[in-house]
């Protein structure tokens, strides 16, 4: 199998300068790879960094050692220490993210919203705007609400609309952050079918699953994560 | 794409004792748009204009790679051949478009006039292009013959950008391009300008000390305080996991609605 991700030494303590320097250590040595056509789910109680060591993956936050290797366009590119621009890059055509919140922008309507990771590949509208409709009907997003920006929808709906955004474009890496939380039974059916269907066409998946079912369903692998006590 | 529109390196400028930026080196690449963040005072409006050629700093260099592919340093050039630059290569978005736009003349023709500076000269094609930019920034085409002291200042700013932008620059400067609007005037032109900066494959570099703008807008950030740059970084990850004190109270500082 393919390995697209291997984080390797991971640390990161938040330090809150504003709350007189306390220090919250998250983990320290953390390690963690994914292969193409595997779903690996970072388990763990609250507080145990799963959220942060993804955020992590994603570039999104820094760890204070340790590195992350994407393959990206044919060579390893380490997170950790990539410029910005190779980052942005990386998230465009290689690695997917989808957060627990959609952060909406005013004005653009749900299926720009989930279009808006193929155009910035480079399709045309029309495929993008295709390929989403039929993302946001799998997902049981009513159509009238289509059109509509979705600031203004249930957190179910807007959970649904991030979910369609990250599978849109079918990037090779996709890491996920509850994607389930707030979803019905039908709905969590929906997302449980689409990451299957990613494993089969060979993304590398890494994944917090709150729900037994979900997890037990979509992981090849388990990894267990466990809070840290200050020191 | 590996090389630079713009590398500055070690710029800084003093106001005799009093410091304005000091020490501050970084490189803008084709389709990047960096944000500086910082409270009053600290420097990020000097900044900005030692960038953009309006203010000589007393340290460092700024370095401009041309339409020509050539790399120039822009205060070595002479005065004449640096305002060349600012009118055919830049655009400057100025928080108060009033000190931008020409108050007495026509919508039309604030947009018209740039495109007259660089050459043109057929009426008919600038006034549709005028017309076209209108258009573009949500202005209704029937008010290209009235004056911009019966826009209001959201429509005001639009004007400004439609201005800037007519001319196709390749490296837009913008202070507070969001700043003394109105909340929902403020989302509209975010939303317009994240657009433009979408579709245009823009540079830009944005001051501002609204975190709202800088993460629609911006790529990198960088956060400015007494004169100096204390954190910078991929924009998202800078204002999810501030590491400097600074940059803390910034973020936690955010009224949530």
């Amino acid at each position: 199998m393919t390995r697209l991700i291997a984080a390797a030494g991971l640390a990161k303590t938040y330090v809150l300068h504003v709350q007189g320097g306390t220090e919250i250590p998250v983990f320290a040595d953390a390690e963690l790879t994914a292969a193409a056509g595997e779903c690996v789910a970072l388990h763990g109680p609250s507080g145990s960094g799963k959220s942060t060591l993804l955020r992590c993956l994603y570039g999104n936050c820094k760890p204070d050692a340790g590195r992350i290797e994407v393959s990206h366009d044919g060579s390893e590119i380490d997170i950790v220490s990539a410029p910005p621009r190779a980052i942005l890059a990386i998230r465009k055509q290689t690695m997917g993210y989808v957060s627990q919140f959609l952060r909406s922008i005013p004005r653009v309507s749900a299926l720009d919203v989930v279009a808006e990771p193929l155009r910035v590949l480079g399709q045309p509208i029309e495929t993008a705007r295709a390929r989403a409709s039929a993302l946001l009907a799998r997902l049981n997003i009513p159509e009238r609400l289509w059109q509509l920006a979705p600031a203004t929808f249930s957190g179910g709906e807007q959970q649904r609309v991030n979910i369609a955004r990250g599978f849109a474009a079918g990037l090779p890496i996709l890491l996920l952050d509850e994607p389930t939380a707030s979803l019905d039974a039908v709905n969590r059916r929906a997302v449980i079918d689409l990451i299957l269907e990613a494993k089969a066409s060979g993304t590398a998946v890494v994944g917090v699953f709150h729900d037994d079912v979900v997890r037990e369903t979509v992981a090849t692998r388990v990894v267990a994560m466990k809070p840290m006590v200050a020191a | 794409m590996n090389t630079p529109l713009l590398r500055v390196a070690g710029l800084g400028r003093s106001y005799g004792a009093r410091l304005g930026c000091r020490d501050v080196s970084f490189e803008l690449y084709p389709g990047e748009v960096i944000g500086v963040v910082g409270e009053s005072g600290s420097g990020k409006t000097t900044l900005l204009d030692c960038l953009s050629g309006r203010l000589e700093p007393s340290a460092g260099t700024v370095e401009y790679l041309t339409r020509q592919s050539e790399m120039v340093d822009v205060y070595a050039m002479s005065e004449a051949r640096r305002r060349l630059l600012m009118r055919t290569e830049w655009g400057a978005v100025r928080q108060n478009a009033r000190d931008a736009l020409r108050m007495g003349v026509s919508a039309g023709a604030n947009v018209g006039e740039p495109l007259m500076a660089v050459g043109r000269r057929h009426y008919g094609g600038i006034r549709a292009e005028a017309e076209a930019w209108l258009d573009q920034v949500e202005i209704s085409t029937d008010r290209i013959d009235d004056l911009p002291s019966t826009f209001s200042g959201g429509m005001l700013q639009r004007l400004q950008i439609a201005r800037n932008l007519v001319t196709h620059p390749r490296l837009v400067f913008m202070d507070e391009p969001t700043g003394g609007l109105d909340v929902s005037v403020q989302a509209r032109l975010l939303d317009l300008l994240h657009r433009l900066v979408v579709d245009l494959g823009l540079s830009a570099i944005v001051v501002t000390h609204d975190l709202a703008v800088v993460r629609l807008l911006t790529h990198r950030l960088m956060v400015m305080r007494h004169g100096t740059v204390v954190e910078e970084g991929l924009t998202d990850q800078v204002l999810d996991d501030p590491h400097h004190p600074y940059t803390q109270l910034l973020v936690s500082s955010v009224l949530q609605p």
